[in-house]
């Protein structure tokens, strides 16, 4: 993918999820009452609207619950194939990521794959991508 | 006074086309006429205009008509209107008109989805100002950021996990298209969109959009309004038309996020319709199922109870159950592949024709009087149960 990724929106809920990686972490809204995670990340639990949370660097590695091998170039000049997968986190019960999964061929790419997370930085945000972990 | 029950009283449609030269409000005004012909009404006594999801600004062609533009070109004294995105998808905007007549609140309401997709994308300077921004916010920072750009991408997954769960396969998949395109030829409005009926070998040889989406899996932007006139039970004296009555309604949405959910809310939605009525599946003479992704009729048939979870792509396999002359008839008007992309509305339309018998060549046997018609998919979605007393 050679276009520069959209790029979101910094404020005050979502940067600590978008600029984590640049200390290699994977932050996820984690509750210090009941200890539930939150995401998309807010100020506050979703299960027991604590106010209680804050980001808390979650392993980084998962497992492909689903994904698809992308042959529409949204943009112009994006390049295609790239695999779009929805990733279940460890350590995060319920939390799932859309994201790329990069580093292999698109076929090589399966269901219940082990992945692992990789920062791919573009001015200040560190996007999560995943690479199969074996 | 407070109406025991709401009906549909009158349905209208414009032209439906691709890149149509006639302004968006003008579409939207002659299915406005052609649905008062339909119900014997005049715009006089119509007070109440209901429409989703309301004017988008900076995005026009995907949404180009507000309710108050209605309200002010047609002359109607509204005593209750509404347009809003923040409801249960499409059909919604039906649900709130039942609601609005049920209260008393109006006696003959226009509900109404216009949409300028084809022409705005032609037109961008006019219609699509607000498109392209530095940057993604709200739910699309999600997605957009790994190029997950369509609601294609996030139903393909949904997809994708059906097939490796059920069994779900592309043969079976196709039949939702080429049934739809076989329905769109018997229907005058999609001339425009579907030219010659799908072949099973042409969709299996189809290009991919994002696997196991291929093009014939997804609508394609059209122009075209459609209207729906909900009416009380106590103005009923005033309309010409045979009503069909609002049976009962579900909506509902558990996460916002599309890539949070464990299953798509037709699932939901589904099971509550049948909590609010005697009726059952035995009964449904037709179905009308938001198909903007060939996947998602497959979610309706399950979640509504036709078929057991995970049993969509049998139930549909072959495509006879689902044809016109098959035990449950689908999308007989050819749905939004076959169609063009109306955006929910043509399904409560559809449903409405061939319970009134008026579907000329598409007119399904056996004297239909309970209909089904959805929309949305993904984390939200609506359901009507349409029948004729």
């Amino acid at each position: 993918m050679n276009l520069p990724r959209p790029r979101p929106r910094l404020d005050q809920e979502n940067t600590a999820f978008w600029t984590g990686g640049g200390e290699g972490r994977l932050n996820i809204v984690h509750c210090g009452d009941c200890g539930e995670f939150t995401h998309p990340p807010r100020l506050l639990c979703r299960h027991c609207q604590s106010e209680n949370v804050a980001p808390q660097a979650v392993l980084g590695t998962g497992t492909i619950d689903s994904f698809t091998i992308n042959h529409q170039p949204w943009a112009k000049g994006l390049e295609v194939p790239y695999v779009i997968a929805r990733v279940k986190l460890d350590g995060a019960p319920g939390v799932y990521l859309t994201t790329n999964i990069v580093g292999c061929p698109v076929e090589a790419v399966d269901f219940e794959d082990r992945v692992r997370v990789v920062f791919e930085e573009q001015d200040g945000v560190f996007y999560p991508l995943f690479e199969k972990a074996d | 006074m407070p109406s025991k029950e709401a009906y549909i009283t009158g349905v209208g449609q414009s032209e439906v086309g691709v890149r149509l030269p006639r302004h968006p409000l003008l579409l939207t005004v002659d299915a406005v006429r052609e649905a008062l012909d339909d119900a014997g009404l005049t715009l006089d006594q119509i007070d109440g205009v209901f429409t989703y999801p309301g004017k988008m600004a900076g995005y026009t062609a995907f949404s180009p008509i507000a309710s108050e533009d209605l309200i002010e070109v047609l002359g109607i004294k509204s005593k209750w209107h509404m347009g809003a995105m923040e409801q249960p998808a499409q059909l919604s905007a039906i649900g709130v008109a039942a609601m609005a007549v049920k209260q008393g609140l109006c006696r003959h309401v226009i509900c109404f989805r216009t949409v300028y997709e084809a022409g705005g994308m032609a037109d961008p300077a006019q219609y699509m100002a607000g498109a392209k921004q530095d940057t993604v916010s709200g739910s699309s920072q999600w997605t957009s950021p790994f190029w997950a750009t369509s609601a294609a991408c996030w139903t393909a997954q949904y997809a994708a996990r059906h097939m490796h769960r059920y069994g779900l396969t592309r043969e079976q998949l196709g039949q939702i298209a080429i049934n739809g395109s076989r329905n769109a030829m018997a229907n005058p409005r999609a001339r425009a969109i579907t030219k010659e009926e799908l072949t099973l070998e042409k969709y299996m040889a189809a290009r991919m959009v994002t696997t196991p989406l291929c093009l014939y899996d997804c609508d394609r932007f059209s122009d075209a309004s459609t209207v729906v006139i909900v009416s009380a039970e106590d103005a009923l004296d005033e309309v010409s038309a045979k009503p069909i009555r609002i049976a009962a309604m579900s909506g509902s949405v558990d996460r916002y996020s599309w890539d949070q959910v464990e299953e798509f809310a037709a699932y939901e939605t589904g099971a509550d319709l049948w909590k609010r009525t005697d009726y059952t599946t035995a009964d449904v003479d037709t179905v009308q199922f938001y198909d903007g992704f060939a996947f998602l009729p497959i979610t309706w048939l399950e979640g509504l109870g036709f078929c057991e979870k995970g049993e969509g792509g049998r139930f549909i396999e072959g495509g006879t159950r689902i044809a016109r002359d098959g035990e449950l008839p689908l999308n007989t008007f050819g749905g939004q592949l076959g169609a063009g992309r109306l955006h929910g509305f043509g399904f409560a339309h559809e449903a409405v024709t061939q319970l009134r018998g008026k579907g000329g060549e598409r007119q399904i046997a056996g004297d239909p009087k309970v209909a089904v018609a959805t929309s949305g998919g993904g984390p939200m979605a609506a359901a009507l149960l349409l029948t004729r007393d």
